[in-house]
């Protein structure tokens, strides 16, 4: 098939994908946007794979076939839980596969290049020449588009692909990193090696003298020392960002995904790579930004990790905790008129949201308004808990925002806090010396009563004291989240 | 340790330290107890009570403060009962030793501990031994019943087929605990309640409690109740000049007024004057629950209930608590209760007289031989003070229209700066890039663009979902695998062929995944 029908097809690829991404605005719409981008896929798929150029295609086709079942498997046996994971994993292979691209593309160069030698003529070539064209004629895929491109073109595919390997690699090493902090498998906690960012950025600079240098000598080892080095810097970075930041190093990784598609797809003359690696890019930056705001926190300040310095001593805790039993929830509950549920990381480790789910139906069912109040950074990945009561069959239109439900907590009867902390920490509003000062919290100590499920009397993830434990109307209840509210379940009459 | 209650030698107490119920919880914390035969009678407990709760029943007091290591009562001990105590004997009770110098100075010489229940500082952890406000709960609770008892209607309104009855009007001043304990109990009745106080802080508490604050139009910088542990501090003379004119303009009014307002140390303010008892309607009543400091009205006689010429029942008892005996025994034995908690650490019997501890250090008003009173100011406050907020100012429409123009003024700067910025990057990077690379560029630069609109509407709660498609699309990385593995060159076409595999796992992992998720989100 010709080249003008592979084009075409990218069109209608592209215009598909945009499609499913903008269908991604309301859940019941969404899921029409899936098949949208189901089918841009397998098009743009076909279309390459019978479009010009394309050798081996069989093998392509069973190699496709291969990491399907695998990705079959995986996506029928992951928790919902474990989705932060999942997709930490899964950036990970995409930034690989840029890399291998990006290799590919300098060694098409070299063998090109080669084959000119042989043939005599000059490479790249100077002009429109008959025995250049005769030369090229013997390369099929992209080697021919190679084949066919002057020096300045010649030199900004170098550029590009160099770019490519540089942000792939730096993808795959974080998202490798961000995975076992997510799955647990490396420590949560900010770690850095000695001389912190100087390393990083001493990196960086010698990426940028690798780019020079091989532009001056177009040979494979500036390239190879560039991947080492950008494969540090993702490692680095990313260690040194601590786990409550997640669900930005997460977005930001997706991100980065998408632009090191993009830049692959400048090198390869393919515009739908630019496309969409330009749309992933994009939407990654915008929820690396949604997420960095929730959390009042610089983007830069997140990204170079930790907590920025804290101006002054933090506001000193008066009071005590006050712990509770189920029992006296449970009957809290029972004159309760309404009801606001906020959970939090701590919900999803503990696995607690069917049991959570059945809570709210039994109450539901006794006529009490029950609604979840969801803080946009609330669990380790953008959208986290709103995923998690989906799949415990929460209906999502109970399912509110913190706008949304802010100003009702005042006529709230009760509250009951789900294994999160930082995100209902009233310092964040009263205490401008709280590292948190100005993020925007759920008010929950507004309500009438406040019932907090906890492990324990620890301060969690970000180590911050949380005054509203200390308040006169909150109620501790420790232990498992999941086994608390089970506990409640058998307590409240039905 | 052996704790013991004596009977209350005052006369018309009627109240007890120790119930049967406080008894058993104090013997678990590793106590004996006992009792002085008699003790409890006149709050209802019978010395058979107390002798199944495990309690010994001694027969004098001065047995009972011989035998006796702790010994707890209520009201402050007489100089009879200070000679009794012995050496390192704790006594705790009510003491006021601010005007009962002379008795500390006697416990002093007998070189007694002596921890006055009065003097518990008023944080949030010594709540549960706060005898004064379970004590003033209670006064509250019997004023408002001592009204009804002296006031000739309902208090609820009511339309009877007798006909129509209006409902009482009270108003509460003063509204700490006793206070808002009246307006508790007065607006359950069904009587319209006002309330005053002269800080506006409370005005919320006494909302809650479903009274309707009386508002002063008076500007003053306010003190803050925080710095003076909860109590009223004295006001300005204008502020009083102010707040008495407000109280003329109810007198005629309202049918029940119950004052409870009192300052630390200081004799209970003039509130309610003589000429606004003149004022009020033949049948009203004034229950002053500040009597015992000289009462808030000028006519009250302190103990005595009478009636004025023009017909206003004034009360001044000093002796609700006493009143209710029964209830109020127990809350006050509770209260001691929490006190012996603290001053047990260990759960072994053993008293340990923690002056380190905030709490039993601002009660104890002697200790080995010396006077511990006044007692230094509590490490922790006691009630966080509110911090300043700045009101935001509200804006004339033509401040508001002046500031929208400054934002999209501001906007349109901005807007036209990265315009700029950005077409003369693009004409330098058109300088020298080749022709085909500014041709992807512009693509590239567009679909950032389409990106940036399509991604903002994006529901919140689809984050996840959107995180795992973009994933699944991203690895679009296929197509470039797929050029290139028909390449002669061995690494090449490896290279290739392994991208294509991972790229693979990522299309049908990350499109299923996103489906299992979104078909999960379901309407109710």
């Amino acid at each position: 098939m010709d080249f003008g029908f592979t084009t075409a097809a990218y069109v209608v690829a592209a215009v598909l994908f945009i499609l499913s991404l903008g269908g991604l605005s309301g859940q019941e719409s969404a899921k029409r946007a899936i098949w949208y981008g189901i089918a841009g896929m397998t098009l743009a798929v076909l279309a390459t794979l019978f479009g010009p150029g394309v050798g081996l295609w069989l093998l392509s086709l069973i190699l496709i076939a291969g990491g399907g079942v695998i990705g079959v498997i995986v996506a029928k046996r992951v928790q919902m839980t474990e989705m932060p994971q999942l997709v930490a994993a899964m950036h990970s292979l995409v930034g690989l596969a840029a890399v291998f691209v990006g290799y590919n593309a300098h060694f098409e160069i070299g063998r090109v290049a080669q084959a000119f030698a042989e043939a005599g003529t000059l490479f790249p070539r100077p002009a429109v020449e008959a025995e250049a064209a005769a030369v090229a004629e013997s390369f099929r895929g992209f080697a021919a588009i190679v084949a066919h491109k002057t020096q300045a073109e010649i030199n900004v595919l170098r550029l590009e692909l160099f770019l490519g390997v540089f942000i792939g690699a730096i993808t795959f090493t974080g998202s490798v990193v961000a995975y076992g902090k997510l799955a647990g498998k490396v420590t949560s906690a900010a770690t850095k090696l000695p001389g912190g960012h100087l390393l990083n950025a001493a990196a960086a600079i010698g990426s940028a003298l690798c780019l020079v240098w091989f532009f001056g000598s177009g040979g494979f080892f500036p390239l190879f020392l560039m991947t080492l080095l950008s494969l540090f810097i993702g490692y680095h970075l990313i260690m040194g960002i601590g786990g409550a930041d997640m669900p930005v190093v997460v977005s930001m990784l997706n991100s980065y995904s998408g632009w090191a598609a993009a830049a692959i797809g400048f090198s390869l003359s393919n515009d739908l790579l630019i496309v969409v690696g330009a749309l992933v890019g994009s939407s990654g930056a915008i929820l690396s930004y949604i997420m960095c705001k929730a959390m009042n926190r610089n983007f830069v300040s997140v990204i170079l990790g930790g907590f920025g310095g804290s101006q002054g001593p933090a506001q000193e805790m008066e009071g005590e905790m006050v712990a509770t039993d189920a029992d006296a929830v449970a009957s809290a509950l029972d004159e309760a008129d309404s009801v606001i549920i906020v959970p939090g990381y701590g919900m999803a480790v503990a696995q607690a949201q069917n049991a959570v789910s059945e809570l709210t139906r039994k109450l539901r069912g006794k006529g009490k308004e029950v609604r979840f109040a969801i803080h946009p950074v609330a669990g380790r990945l953008p959208g986290h808990m709103n995923v998690l009561l989906a799949e415990a069959k929460v209906p999502y239109d109970i399912v509110l925002e913190m706008e949304e439900i802010n100003d009702d907590f005042p006529d709230t009867d009760v509250v009951i806090i789900i294994g999160s902390n930082d995100i209902v920490n009233p310092a964040a509003q009263d205490d401008p010396n709280s590292p948190i000062a100005g993020m925007p919290v759920l008010e929950v100590w507004k309500a009438k009563d406040v019932f907090v499920c906890k492990r324990g009397q620890g301060t969690g993830y970000s180590g911050i004291e949380n005054p509203l434990f200390f308040k006169d109307n909150t109620r501790m209840l420790y232990g498992d989240a999941k086994a608390s509210i089970e506990g409640l379940l058998s307590r409240i009459s039905s | 340790m052996k704790i013991g209650t004596p009977t209350e030698v005052m006369s018309g107490e009627a109240r007890v330290a120790m119930t049967p119920e406080s008894a058993k919880a104090l013997q678990k914390l590793g106590h004996e107890c006992a009792v002085q035969s008699g003790a409890g009678m006149r709050a209802g407990f019978t010395d058979a009570a107390y002798r199944e709760a495990g309690v010994e029943v001694v027969d004098d007091a001065a047995a009972l403060y011989a035998g006796c290591d702790v010994v707890a009562k209520v009201r402050p001990p007489t100089d009879e009962e200070v000679g009794m105590l012995r050496r390192d004997q704790l006594l705790i009770s009510f003491f006021y030793p601010a005007s009962n110098e002379a008795l500390l100075e006697r416990a002093k010489e007998q070189g007694a501990s002596l921890i006055a229940m009065d003097m518990v500082p008023r944080i949030s952890r010594a709540q549960k031994m706060d005898a004064l406000s379970s004590m003033a709960n209670i006064a509250g609770y019997r004023a408002v019943i001592e009204a009804g008892n002296n006031f000739g209607r309902f208090f609820t309104g009511q339309v009877t087929a007798a006909g129509k009855v209006p409902p009482a009007k009270v108003l509460v001043v003063g509204a700490g605990v006793a206070g808002l304990a009246a307006i508790g109990t007065s607006t359950s009745l069904g009587a319209i309640t006002y309330a005053f106080d002269v800080r506006p802080e409370v005005a919320e508490q006494i909302e809650s409690m479903g009274a309707e604050f009386v508002y002063l139009d008076f500007d003053e910088e306010t003190k803050d109740g925080s710095e003076s542990g909860g109590y009223a501090a004295p006001s300005s003379p204008e502020f009083q000049e102010k707040q008495l004119e407000k109280f003329r303009e109810l007198a005629p009014d309202v049918d029940i007024v119950i004052t409870t307002a009192l300052i630390p140390n200081r004799e209970a303010p003039k509130l309610w004057t003589k000429d606004m008892v003149e004022a009020m309607k033949p049948g009203s009543v004034i229950i002053d629950l500040a009597a015992e400091r000289g009462g808030n009205c000028e006519l009250t006689r302190k103990d005595e209930k009478f009636v004025t010429e023009n017909g206003v029942t004034i009360v001044g008892y000093t002796d609700y608590p006493s009143k209710m005996a029964t209830q109020s025994s127990a809350l006050y034995a509770t209260n001691v209760r929490h006190m012996m908690t603290d001053l047990t650490p260990e759960k072994d019997g053993q008293v340990v007289h923690d002056m380190e501890d905030d709490v039993i250090r601002g009660a104890t008003v002697t200790h080995h031989g010396e006077i511990t009173y006044p007692p230094p100011p509590p490490k922790t406050k006691a009630i966080g003070a509110a911090p300043k907020t700045e009101k935001p100012k509200e804006l004339t429409p033509e401040e508001k229209r002046a500031q929208e123009l400054a934002a999209f003024r501001s906007q349109t700067k901005r807007q036209v700066t990265l315009l700029g910025v950005g077409a003369v990057a693009m004409l330098l990077v058109g300088l020298v890039a080749p022709a085909s690379f500014l041709q992807h560029f512009i693509v590239f630069v567009l679909a950032v663009f389409v990106g940036f609109q399509v991604i903002w509407n994006v529901s919140h709660s689809l984050h996840t979902p959107l995180m795992a498609v973009t994933n699944a699309i991203s690895s679009i990385i296929i197509l470039g695998a797929l050029m290139q593995i028909g390449s002669g060159s061995f690494l090449v076409i490896l290279l290739a062929a392994l991208s294509v595999f991972m790229a693979g796992i990522n299309i049908f992992g990350g499109f299923l995944v996103t489906r299992r998720m979104l078909a999960m989100f379901q309407k109710s």
